[in-house]
């Protein structure tokens, strides 16, 4: 297999992972847990099939798409930060909230318990050439998420009101930051990003299947975690955990490692990430903690 | 107002009864969405859950497993740790009977197999909430991101052994166990015929009142609640935090394995990839609906396994989905009304003294 092949397959892997990781990484650095990226990114690739279906535009799918990873992470911006509700609580509510909401929505718009019929999307099929695969906006967009997202938290007033209220609200409360606002826009830019993830997976594929994020919400989590909260960090942890799966699907034939061993790799680099083994990764400061 | 009543409303009362009340609206919102009438699907529910023997035995299948991670999580809880392994732990407790069923030589009495695959489910949930437990006290890693890591090992792993090397063929469970078995209680009262409920839901009320015992009537309970409440302050009265913390997710991670034994000795006699199926999670909301207290638990599993049970009693009518997104309403309106209410019953009584004065 040609390394270009490689490397386009890894990238296929890597794009929803990076639309929710910079979602993660965004609401994380603002002090927010992110335990939700999974019910935006499924929140999202239903929304996008909800739109693309009515209408037969990708691109609407992919402004209702967003939409629901609006209205989702406004319950969670609410209850977290309004309500002071505890975050990761309310992060798992709506993950288990998404997945029931979604298996409604699925069963009263389409009859069915399993999947959506075939709506326009990005892109070729799955497996198609690579032409397909490069005039899908989506990928384009996850290319360039994590440096964008990177000069945002680094580069602008934006970025370091985040870091502040991440790191020592009330530091930034004293200096005349609005704490709670910049979280509000935290926590919904980070539903519209992980959303686009979802979006990127039903458009790709044309149609929306029951839990079809199977868990990617939460190796974007971990990469966030591995990266240590810094966007760029955390795009090459993006990177590494897809190539490895890539090499997985590669050498499935081969049977040398089995695959649910590679499937742990990103579990148990995080694992060992948080334990400090080799260069600590530290959390926000204020990281689940509302302040008055 | 009595300060004993306030806490007593403000944290065990109230904050349930608020969310029951979203709950209803949300759901009587998604019924009419769907054309159907909620009075008739509420109707329905209860029937099928509390008003027939065959759906009661199923509630109390499905609570026994839902108490067991409840307890989990609320142990967790109690020492100021959260506990989201559960899902992963339960797996390993089955796994852990099963594999302990299977060891036995066929003919073992019960008195010694039961016993022996508890233990086992037990030491293999534990195991794996030791992990997180040892890794927050020597590293300071923090439990919330390792327990919820170990959910994707632990499955993944058991995944493998099961699909790659015990396993009946074209299936994946693991062979039926020589001895530890477990009888329904349909054995006894004939009109649980055909429900999963079963014995071993004495073990786990069993398990119920030692955790009680153990936090409320303790030594080791009042350090662990204690650490919970305020570690630099335990630290400072001679409580080792470390030690603490690690046998507190240890508990834990055994609680929520010992659910295990209601699938593995009282359902099945084997262990089947998948069988946790979120109930694990669902812990989560069964301590906090039952705020971290055992009897607490208890009634909230009961509340959510009939949630869960009467989802199949209204498939016909609405999708059985919609207890799901009640779930999740519930769990989120529990979380958000704690604090409020809190908030708005101190303001009361700040303004009744302060009218007094």
């Amino acid at each position: 297999m040609s390394l270009l092949l490689f490397l386009a397959q890894t990238l296929r892997i890597a794009i929803p992972y990076l639309f929710a990781a910079a979602g993660g990484a965004l609401a994380e650095r603002a002090g927010v847990v992110s335990l939700t990226l999974e019910g935006f990114m499924l929140g999202g690739a239903f929304g996008a099939v909800l739109g693309s279906h009515y209408t037969g535009s990708a691109w609407i799918g992919l402004v209702t798409g967003v939409a629901w990873g609006l209205m989702l992470a406004l319950i969670h911006a609410v209850c977290s930060i309004r309500y002071k509700a505890d975050q990761i609580v309310v992060g798992v509510a709506i993950n288990l909230f998404t997945v029931g909401i979604t298996r409604f929505f699925l069963q009263l718009a389409f009859e069915s318990s399993s999947n959506s019929p075939r709506v326009a999307g990005f892109g070729g099929d799955a497996g198609s050439s690579a032409a397909a695969f490069l005039t899908n906006p989506l990928v384009w967009m996850g290319i360039v998420v994590m440096p964008a997202l990177w000069w945002v938290v680094q580069k602008t007033t934006f970025g370091l009101r985040v870091r502040a209220v991440g790191e020592h609200p009330q530091a930034a409360a004293s200096v005349g930051v609005p704490v709670n606002r910049v979280r509000y826009v935290a926590v919904l830019g980070s539903g519209a990003l992980a959303a686009l993830g979802g979006v990127y997976l039903a458009l790709d594929q044309h149609q929306f299947t029951d839990s079809m994020t199977a868990g990617r919400g939460f190796i974007a989590l971990a990469a966030v975690i591995f990266g240590r909260w810094d966007p760029l960090r955390a795009g090459l942890a993006c990177l590494l955990f897809a190539a490895a799966e890539t090499l997985q699907i590669q050498l499935q034939a081969a049977q040398l490692i089995p695959s649910q061993f590679v499937a742990m790799i990103p579990y148990v680099l995080t694992i060992v990430a948080v334990a400090g083994v080799v260069g600590r990764s530290t959390p926000p400061a204020a990281l689940g903690r509302t302040t008055d | 107002m009595n300060a004993r009543l306030r806490v007593v409303l403000e944290e065990a009362v109230l904050p349930p009864l608020v969310a029951l009340a979203v709950a209803f609206v949300a759901g009587d919102l998604l019924i009419l969405i769907y054309g159907q009438a909620p009075g008739a699907v509420w109707r329905a529910l209860l029937e099928g859950t509390w008003g027939n023997a065959y759906g009661f035995g199923q509630v109390l299948y499905k609570a026994t497993t839902l108490t067991c991670t409840g307890l989990a999580v609320a142990m967790s809880l109690r020492a100021g740790l959260f506990n989201i392994g559960a899902e992963g732990q339960l797996a390993a407790g089955g796994f852990g009977a099963a594999v302990a069923g299977l060891a036995l030589p066929a003919g073992t009495p019960w008195v010694i197999a039961v016993p022996l695959c508890t233990l086992a489910a037990c030491v293999a949930g534990g195991a794996v909430g030791a992990v997180p437990g040892v890794l927050r006290a020597r590293f300071g890693a923090h439990e919330v991101i390792v327990t919820i890591m170990s959910n994707f090992i632990v499955l993944a792993l058991l995944n493998y052994i099961v699909s790659a090397k015990l396993h009946v063929p074209e299936t994946l469970h693991t062979p039926e166990m020589h001895a530890g078995q477990v009888a329904r209680l349909s054995g006894v009262i004939a009109g649980f015929h055909g429900s999963a409920a079963n014995w071993t839901l004495l073990i786990v009320a069993a398990a119920c009142a030692l955790a009680w015992w153990y936090l409320f009537r303790t030594r080791a309970g009042y350090e662990l609640r204690a650490v919970g409440l305020q570690p630099d302050a335990a630290e400072y009265a001679g409580v080792r935090v470390g030690r603490t913390w690690r046998n507190a997710l240890t508990l834990s991670g055994a609680l929520a394995g010992l659910g295990g034994i209601n699938f593995v000795l009282g359902y099945k006699g084997y262990y089947e990839d998948g069988f946790a199926g979120g109930a694990g999670f669902l812990g989560i909301a069964v301590a906090l609906v039952g705020r971290n207290h055992p009897l607490g638990v208890l009634l909230a599993a009961l509340f959510f396994a009939t949630l869960s049970q009467g989802g199949l009693a209204i498939n016909a009518m609405v999708p059985k989905q919609i207890v799901e997104v009640l779930q999740g309403i519930v769990i989120i309106a529990v979380a958000t009304s704690v604090p409020e209410v809190r908030r708005v019953l101190r303001n009361a009584a700040g303004k009744l003294a302060g009218g007094r004065a």
